[in-house]
C-alpha cells in the first residue's frame, strides 16, 4: 500500500470539489507534496479524469454500486479505510451540510481533530497549517493548529478560487483496494427537491439592503427598482422580519450570510449582527440619513442623505451609465 | 416511557463581547453565559416528545461548575433531571476531547431512546460535538432536524440540505441535531422556575464516569487555539458629496464603475 502523506480532496458537491483542488494545489507546493481526490461513487472514471484537468496529481477511485447515492455510513466507512491506508497529512472536506457531518464523523472515528468551515487556510514559517474560521456569531476569527495528524478542515463553496482546466495535465487515476462499505444507518423515505426559482441570496452578485429607514413594505419597490438594474437582489434586516413582519429571511447573524461584490446599504444603521452577516462583501456602500450610524464607519463609500431621493436618482444614473457602455 | 436525553452547552452570549481595541483580542474570559440558542430548541422538542408519549428528559452538561446555572434554566422549561460533568482538567477539550466526556458520561446515566443536540452552538458553530457522539456511540445520526415524530422504536426527521429537503428514518436508540425552525423554545412560568430549584443536578467528576484524564483537556485534544482576533474592517470610508441627489448618485455610481463591481 502506497502512502501518500499528501494533501487529499472530497467533496460530493462538484463545483465544491474543484475549489478544494484549487487550494490543495497551493497548500500542496507550499508543503511540498502531492495532492490527491478521492471520489466515491459508481461509474465514476469520467469524473476522475476531469479532477486531473483540475489539479489532481493522483485521484483514488472507490466504485460500488452502494455508493451510487450520497449516503453517510457507507462514504464515511470508505472515506476511513482510503484515510487509514493512504495517511494524508491533510484532509480537505467541502462544507456542506452532508459534508460537515461527514467530516466531524470521519475525525471521531480516526481519533483526529477538524476545523469546520475555514475561512483562511495558510502555512506558517514552521510549516504548521494555521486553520482560520469564524466564531462569536461574526465578532471574532479564531485561528487554530494541529497537534496530530491527519488535519482534517472542511471548506466552505466559493471561499477559494478553482485551478484553471488544462486539457494537457498528468496525473495517476487508480482504483482502491480491499474497501468494505458499511450499510447506511438511516433511511431516506421521501426526498423533495428546492426550488430554486430565484437564485439565493447568498449566490448575488449584488444585493441591495434595506433597514428600518424605510416607512413601509411598499417602498421596497425602490430597492426592487435598483437591485433589478444591478442584476441583483434585495434583502433585508432582521427588524423588518422580526418586529415588523414583512419578511420571513434576513440577511445578518442568525439569518443569511452573504459575500457579494457590491452591498448597498439603504436605511440601515449597522448593528453588529447585520454586519456580521455582510462583513465579507467586496464593496460596500451605505445611504443613511445619520452620519453618525455604525454602518458610516464600515462602508467603502458613503452618502447622507434621504434613501428616499438618493435611491430613484441612483437608478436613475446606473441606468444611464450602464446603457452607454 | 421515553427516555431523551439533551446535550446542552453553556455558551458564551455572542451578543454581548467586548474587544480590546488595541490588540483586536476579543475578551471571552468573562463574557456572560446563557444556553447556546438551539440546545433550547433540542430541549423544547424533547419535552414535548415527553408531554406527548410519556417519559423523562435528562439534561446533560459539560463545563465548569458555573454552569449549574445553565442546568436550571433547562429544568425550569422541563427537564427532568440534569447532569454537570465538570472537572478542572477538562479546561480547553476540543470536541474531540468533549465528545468523549459526553459518551462516557452518557453510558454512565443509563439507556435512552433519543439524544437530542442543537445543530451548532452560538458561540463556536463547529456542528462537531453532536456527529462525534453519534459516532462514538455507534448510533443512528440524523442532522438539522427542523420535524421530529418518534412512533416505537423508529423516529422519523425532515431536514433540509442544500438542494433538497429529505425525511430521514432511523430506529431508536438514536441522535438528532435539530435546527431553530423545528419550534419555538418556551420562556418558563415563575411556577416552573421555582419548582426547577428542587430537582436534582448530579454532579460528576471525570472519575465518576470512568473518563480517562490523557484523553481530555489540552493533552487530550487534537486541536489547539492559537488566537482568536476581531475581523480587520478594512473599508475605504469615501463621503460623497454633491449639491443635489442626482449628483450624489451620479458621483456614487461613477465610482462603482470604476470598482469593477457593476456592469459586466
Amino acid at each position: 500500500m502506497s502512502e501518500d502523506r499528501g494533501i487529499w480532496v472530497y467533496s460530493e458537491n462538484k463545483e465544491l470539489m474543484l475549489e478544494l483542488l484549487g487550494k490543495g494545489s497551493e497548500l500542496a507546493s507550499k508543503l511540498n507534496t502531492r495532492l490527491t481526490a478521492a471520489v466515491l461513487g459508481h461509474d465514476v472514471k469520467e469524473q476522475a479524469k476531469e479532477l486531473v484537468g483540475y489539479g489532481a496529481q493522483k485521484v483514488v477511485i472507490v466504485d460500488n454500486p452502494q455508493l451510487r447515492e450520497f449516503q453517510v455510513e457507507p462514504y464515511l466507512s470508505a472515506l476511513t479505510q482510503l484515510t487509514q491506508q493512504h495517511k494524508p497529512e491533510l484532509f480537505l472536506i467541502g462544507s456542506t451540510r452532508r459534508g460537515k457531518e461527514l467530516a466531524a464523523r470521519l475525525a471521531a472515528r480516526l481519533n483526529v481533530g477538524c476545523v469546520p468551515d475555514c475561512q483562511e487556510l495558510n502555512v506558517d514559517d514552521q510549516g504548521r497549517l494555521l486553520a482560520g474560521r469564524i466564531v462569536y456569531g461574526g465578532n471574532a476569527i479564531v485561528t487554530q493548529v494541529f497537534r496530530i495528524k491527519p488535519q482534517i478542515v472542511t471548506i466552505p463553496r466559493r471561499r477559494f478560487e478553482k485551478s484553471e482546466y488544462k486539457e494537457t495535465s498528468k496525473g495517476e487515476i487508480i482504483d482502491a483496494e480491499n474497501i468494505q462499505v458499511e450499510p447506511s444507518k438511516t433511511q431516506v423515505v421521501a426526498v423533495k427537491p428546492i426550488e430554486v426559482a430565484e437564485t439565493k441570496i447568498e449566490e448575488a452578485r449584488v444585493v441591495v439592503g434595506g433597514g428600518r429607514g424605510l416607512d413601509k413594505k411598499e417602498d421596497f419597490k425602490i430597492l426592487d427598482e435598483l437591485a433589478q438594474i444591478l442584476g441583483g437582489q434585495v434583502g433585508y434586516t432582521r427588524p423588518l422580519a422580526e418586529d415588523r413582519k414583512w419578511f420571513t429571511e434576513w440577511v445578518g447573524l442568525s439569518g443569511h450570510a452573504i459575500s457579494p461584490e457590491l452591498y448597498i446599504a439603504c436605511g440601515i444603521s449597522g448593528v453588529i449582527q447585520h454586519v456580521a452577516g455582510i462583513r465579507d462583501s467586496k464593496i460596500i456602500v451605505a445611504i443613511n440619513k445619520d452620519p453618525e450610524a455604525p454602518i458610516v464607519e464600515m462602508a467603502d463609500y458613503i452618502v447622507i442623505g434621504d434613501l428616499y431621493e438618493i435611491v430613484p436618482a441612483l437608478s436613475v444614473a446606473l441606468r444611464k451609465l450602464l446603457a452607454s457602455t | 416511557m421515553v427516555r431523551i436525553f439533551v446535550c446542552v452547552k453553556q455558551a458564551v452570549d455572542v451578543s454581548q463581547l467586548k474587544v480590546d481595541s488595541a490588540t483586536r483580542r476579543v475578551i471571552t474570559l468573562d463574557a456572560p453565559k446563557k444556553i447556546s440558542d438551539f440546545d433550547k430548541n433540542a430541549l423544547e422538542e424533547a419535552i414535548r416528545v415527553k408531554e406527548k408519549l410519556g417519559g423523562e428528559v435528562f439534561s446533560v452538561t459539560v463545563g465548569p461548575e458555573d454552569a449549574k446555572t445553565t442546568l436550571r434554566e433547562a429544568l425550569a422549561m422541563g427537564a427532568d433531571k440534569a447532569f454537570l460533568i465538570s472537572d478542572p482538567i477538562f479546561e480547553n477539550s476540543d470536541t474531540l476531547a468533549t465528545s468523549y466526556i459526553l459518551a462516557e458520561a452518557i453510558k454512565k446515566i443509563g439507556p435512552f431512546d433519543l439524544i437530542l443536540c442543537g445543530e451548532a452552538s452560538i458561540d463556536s458553530f463547529s456542528a462537531q460535538v453532536g456527529p462525534r457522539l453519534a459516532d462514538r456511540l455507534g448510533i443512528p445520526l440524523i442532522t438539522y432536524a427542523r420535524k421530529l415524530d418518534l412512533e416505537g422504536d423508529a423516529v422519523t426527521a425532515e431536514r433540509s440540505l442544500e438542494d433538497c429537503s429529505q425525511t430521514m428514518r432511523a430506529k431508536t436508540p438514536a441522535l438528532i441535531t435539530v435546527t431553530k425552525e423545528i419550534n419555538e423554545p418556551r420562556i418558563p412560568s415563575l411556577m416552573a422556575i421555582m419548582k426547577a430549584s428542587k430537582k436534582e443536578i448530579v454532579l460528576w467528576k471525570a472519575a465518576d464516569a470512568n473518563i480517562a484524564s490523557e484523553k481530555v483537556g489540552e493533552s487530550g485534544s487534537a486541536v489547539q487555539v492559537l488566537d482568536i482576533l476581531a475581523p480587520k474592517m478594512e473599508r475605504k470610508k469615501i463621503v460623497i458629496k454633491g449639491e443635489t441627489p442626482t449628483e450624489s448618485a451620479e458621483k456614487l455610481a461613477k465610482a462603482l464603475v470604476q470598482e469593477g463591481v457593476i456592469g459586466r
